[in-house]
Parts: structure tokens; sequence; C-alpha cells
């Protein structure tokens, strides 16, 4: 396996060329995901084209380039009717990439994921398959405001017939895409901006990572944290810092929010008696939430405390550098929260 | 137009084009958090039109909104406050550049939603006529957002219902990296007019007294009960879609390229004797200091308090 370094975001354009190079039924479609339609000195002499955007993060850039206007295709601005083109699409032979700029812009793409790709494969009597990716973008911290900053992954998480996958680092990135777009249904895979130039390991070799498998990043006895996407480094950090006073901690990277590992939760709770879920949406029903119920429902006999979520305020994103700050979770929020969880432990290490 | 409006709509064309060009070197510094995207360039239409707009009228605006929110009579000082993300800005600092506001003098927002101003603008109108008011609301949005099917939906619906509102599209020719001739199957977006029984007129958006005449039109017959118009400014943004933009999708053939709205007028309105190169110099000079006042101001302001966080929410 080769040694490389890719960002968060490169590992993710990587998975759409393998697959796009893999499978000619996959296509790339969204508001300048290219950019510069039609603008002549963009084409080159061979017809082949450059971008203008390639996303506006610049995620899909050179992928016209390699795989033509035909495969990589720029809409208007006009989200229902492309997304409604996307589950049509998928569900008559091709494989979408469809991207919604920010997650926020749902409002305008949401029936098609909602009452049609959800469901058709439902409602016709599994006679029906949307081998749909929808790659989106949340995440507060980058002063975009109420509404390019919102993290709404567990709004879609929370519609029956569609998955949700939100990586938090770039191996995972890569792994969840090609996964993601394997897929024979609707999954969103839903990007924190604030990842995006996030370095880490990531093999050239395309390799798939299981949708619905939680990853136990850090293994420990006394608490167990879960965490979701870019929240998974404050959870690390939460836990070296309550290792310096030998609290043992485990870290589970929920990697898929819908359906999210039961299993792998409840067996960490089982052996810690004690959970944190960090979720930066907003804190009611969400999938913070949806975790403390089920843990509550199953796993409540080794409970030895309340579980605790973290989750930003009920309030938008705000603006202003200071309230944007203080609107993310972060570690020293969990660590308040866990003070209260590990209290009896602390009165046993000092006696 | 007289020489009152003449002078005006001066004002406020370069208090906007202050405005922007300092937003954009204050960006360049780092003192701006987030999404930023300036209006330069377009100053004729929201000048034109605000110029017969009261307070009581409405708008809708933009993500690219600092323009029309000037117009609109916003306070400066509050606008730059605001998008530097400090309590003493139109939001509290809580918005930002794409959610100025100011309810107060009818600016309905900023808005970081393409096509989030249609339905808003036709209820806003939808007031005016249910309270019997003499008013207008206007609907700004882009070429872009004309191929959002809420487009649709709007003026549909403004027209069914009779409504006193003017759909302002301004055509600056790129929908964030995509050119309309692409994005629009349609060549203009006034011709869609005709599907929703309602006027469309496409105008030189350059041209201060174009847009002014259109609107002058289409107020006159909103307020006479014959429903809602549409009218398209052909216009050119001078900056990219948003600071940072490359703008590889831009030509030297495009229209509109190398023409600049503000001397434009000053030409017109000085040989019309609207007002003089004196005046117009007078104009100028005083612009820049409101938008180096309003800089100072928006610098010495504190950020928020932490509390306000969580305010603001429930009324």
């Amino acid at each position: 396996m080769t040694e490389r370094k890719l960002t968060f975001m490169s590992a993710i354009t990587e998975a759409m060329v393998q697959s796009m190079r893999k499978d000619e039924t996959v296509i790339l479609i969204g508001t300048d995901v290219a950019g510069g339609a039609e603008v002549d000195h963009l084409v080159h002499d061979d017809g082949r084209y450059d971008d203008a955007f390639g996303g506006v993060f610049g995620l899909s850039k050179g992928m016209v380039t390699e795989f033509g206007r035909e495969r990589v295709i720029d809409t208007p601005i006009a989200e229902h009717g492309y997304f409604g083109a996307a589950v049509g699409a998928a569900a008559t032979g091709l494989r979408p990439i469809a991207e919604l700029m920010f997650n926020d812009f749902v409002g305008f793409a949401l029936d098609p994921i909602l009452n049609q790709g959800a469901k058709m494969r439902y409602m016709f009597g599994g006679k029906a398959k949307i081998p749909l990716t929808v790659r989106t973008v949340h995440g507060a911290g980058a002063g975009a405001a109420a509404q390019h900053s919102q993290t709404l992954y567990g709004m879609f998480g929370a519609i029956p017939g569609v998955k949700v996958v939100v990586p938090s680092n770039p191996y995972d990135a890569k792994g969840l895409m090609l996964a993601a777009i394997e897929e024979d249904n609707v999954v969103v895979f839903s990007e924190d901006k604030m990842l995006y130039g996030m370095k880490g390991d990531v093999p050239e070799e395309y390799y798939t990572i299981e949708i619905g498998k939680a990853n136990v990043v850090r293994e420990g006895t006394e608490l167990t944290i879960v965490a979701i996407g870019k929240m998974v480094q404050v959870a690390q950090e939460v836990a070296n810092r309550l290792a310096k006073g030998d609290i043992s901690v485990e870290v589970i990277d929920l990697r898929t929010i819908a359906p999210w590992d039961q299993e792998t939760v409840l067996n960490s709770v089982e052996k810690t008696g004690r959970l944190i879920v960090i979720d930066e949406s907003n804190p009611h029903n969400n999938t913070a939430t949806d975790i403390a119920s089920v843990v509550a429902d199953k796993a409540f006999d080794y409970l030895d405390g309340p579980i605790k979520t973290v989750c930003a305020p009920n309030t938008p994103v705000p603006f202003a550098a200071n309230l944007e700050k203080a609107y993310i979770p972060d570690a020293d929020k969990v660590l308040k929260v866990a003070e209260e969880l590990i209290a009896d432990l602390r009165k046993v290490s000092t006696i | 137009m007289d020489r009152k409006e003449a002078l005006w709509i001066y004002q406020k064309m370069n208090e906007i084009r202050f405005f922007e060009d300092e937003v954009h070197r204050t960006f360049g510094k780092g003192l701006i958090p987030g999404f930023v995207h300036l209006y330069a360039g377009e100053e004729a239409v929201a000048t034109g039109v605000m110029a017969l707009l009261d307070d009581e009228d409405y708008i809708t605006s933009t993500h690219r909104g600092h323009g029309h929110a000037i117009a609109k009579g916003c306070d400066i000082n509050g606008m730059m406050a605001e998008i530097m993300g400090k309590k003493d800005g139109l939001g509290g600092g809580k918005g930002g550049s794409m959610h100025v506001a100011d309810i107060g003098k009818g600016m309905l927002g900023a808005n970081g939603i393409v096509g989030g101003g249609f339905g808003l603008a036709a209820g806003a109108a939808l007031t005016v006529k249910t309270l019997g008011r003499d008013n207008v609301a206007v609907c700004f949005f882009g070429d872009g957002a004309s191929n959002e099917g809420v487009f649709h939906e709007g003026l549909n619906l403004a027209s069914i219902l009779n409504l006193p509102v003017i759909f302002v599209c301004e055509n600056n020719q790129f929908g964030e990296g995509t050119p309309f001739r692409y994005a629009s199957a349609s060549e203009t977006v006034a011709e869609r007019a005709s599907a929703y029984n309602m006027p469309g007129v496409r105008v030189d958006g350059m041209d201060v007294e174009a847009v002014y005449d259109a609107t002058k039109e289409a107020i006159a017959r909103a307020k006479s009960g014959k429903g809602p118009t549409l009218i398209e400014c052909d216009t050119y943004r001078q900056y990219g879609h948003f600071e940072g933009d490359e703008q590889k999708y831009k030509t030297d053939q495009d229209p509109n390229k190398d023409r600049d709205p503000i001397p434009e007028f000053r030409e017109k309105a000085i040989a019309n004797g609207w007002m003089t190169a004196e005046e117009a110099d007078a104009i100028e000079t005083a612009a820049e200091k409101t938008i180096v006042e309003a800089t100072a101001f928006a610098e010495a302001s504190p950020l928020p308090d932490e509390s306000a966080l969580y305010t603001d929410i429930f009324a």
C-alpha cells in the first residue's frame, strides 16, 4: 500500500475520479461543478474543457477536463429541477453524484430526495433502485452565517430510505465516498467544510469503507464518546486531556449517522457505563438525541450515569466570529459535561 | 427624473462603489469573515429603482445585497459593522454580509438563498394590497435565480393575485461561474413575463435613467391595481461572484465589460443640467468620507456580547 498524504478534499476528488473511470454510468451533476460552460477560452483545441470553478470549493477541479461536459454536468441554479433529474437518472440506469453546494440549500432540493428518491423502491415493491449519492457540505466555523453553515445531516438521516455518511478524515472520506457511489440507495455524503484542508494518509488504491459501521478510533474503559465528523477531533482532545487524570476514554467515530452502528455503540457503553455524544447539529431531534434514546432503551442497566449530548445551541448559526466560536461544540464544553459523569471515578482515585 | 433625484442617485451610486471597494480591501486584509459578494458595477439598478421608493415600500434582496441596502437608506455605519460581525451592526453582528437587513427601512434582507426573495416580495405586496396601502414591493434577483423553480411560482402567484410587486432582474450575465446564455433556455428573462400575463421589459441596466423610467411605469401600474411587472436590467459585475473568485469565465467580449454606470451617469446628469461638475466632485468626496467613517466606526465597534448567541430566537 502506498504511503501518501492527501487533503480531505483531494481524497473525495480522487474517489469521484476513480469511480468515474471504473463505471461509465457515474456522472457528476450540480451548479458550477465545472463552471464556465460555453465560455470559448475554456475549451482546448482538442475539444477538452477547463473548468472555471470545479465546484465552489474547487473539489471537482479538473474533472470536466477528463470526463467532458457529458459526465460533469453544470446545471442552472435550480436545485429542485436537477435533484429531480438526478433521482430520475438514478432510477433508470445512471449512478449520479449530485452536489448540493451547501446543505442549507436543501429547502429547494428536498422533494426529490424526501418524496421521490427515498420512497420509490418501497412504493414500487422493491422494483426500483436509486443509486444516487448526494454530496453536500455542512458545518459552522467559516463565518458563512445562518444560511451557509448549518449541520443538517440529522434531518436527512430521519428519512427512511436514505443513508447518511459523515466522514471525519481523508482516509474515511475516500473509502466512504467510493462505498456511497457503489450503493444502490440514496446516500447523503455530508462533508464538513472545515475539514477540507485536513491532511492524512490516503492509499492510492480503490477501497471502500462499509457504510453503517462505526470506527472505534481509541479504546477505553470508563467513558464512551461518540462523535460525528469534525467532532471526532474534539473527542480525541477530550480523551487526551482526561487521560492525564487517568480516565480511560473510548472514542467512536460514527462514520455513518443513518443507519448508525448500534452494535458498536451499545457494546462500548456496556463496557464503560458512561456515554457522551458530540454532534454539531442543533440540540433537538438530531443524531445525538436518537443515540441517547436507543442507548437508554437498550443499555439502561449498564449505565452509571445520565447519557449526555453536547450539541450546538438551539439557535441559528451566528455570523460574528466570537459568537460562532461559542456556537460550535469544543473540548472545553465536552470536558465540563464529562466532569459530571466521571465525578465518582475521581473520588475513587483520590481515596 | 429631476435634479433632486439625480443628485440623490449620484450620491448613492458613489456610496455603493466606495463601500464595495472598501469591503474588497478590508476582506483582503482578513477583517471580514465568511463569504462576500460585491455589487460594484450594478449601481445603476439599485439607485434607478430606489430613487422612486420610500421607507414604506419594500424590497427583497440577494446575496449581492450591499447596493440595495445602501440605496434603500440603510445606515452605512451599521452595514459596515454588520459585515465585520460587530455589535453595532444592523443585525447586531449576527447576520453578516449575506443577511444585511433593516425592516424599518423596508429592506427585508439580503438573502443567502438564491431565489429566496420571490415569495417574500409577493408576501410584502400582499400586505400592501390587503391593508390598502399606496406602496409597492420590489424583488431584486439575479439571472441565476431566474432559473430556480420558485421564479415561476412567485411570478405566477403575484400575477393571479394582482399584487403590487415589481420583479427586477439584475442580469449580470453570470450565475456564479456559469454564463446566463448556457443556463437559460430563453434568450432573455423579460420575455418569460408573457407566460404570467404581465409586462416584461429589458432595459440597459448600466443606464440609471432607463432603469428609472421602466420602474416608474411599473410602479404606476402596480399602484393602479394592474399587478406586477418584470424588468430585466442588463448589467455587469465588476468583481467576481464572491471575493476570491478567479473569474475565469469572464471574457473581453462580455457585454458591458468596459462600461461603468457611475461616470456614464455623471456625464449625462451634467449634460442634462441636473448637476454641475463641482457638485459631482463634492458628492464623490463626501461619499468617500462617509465610507472611511463607516470603516472606522465598524473597526471601533466591539464584538457582540456572548449572550447574544441565545437571544432573538423568539419574539
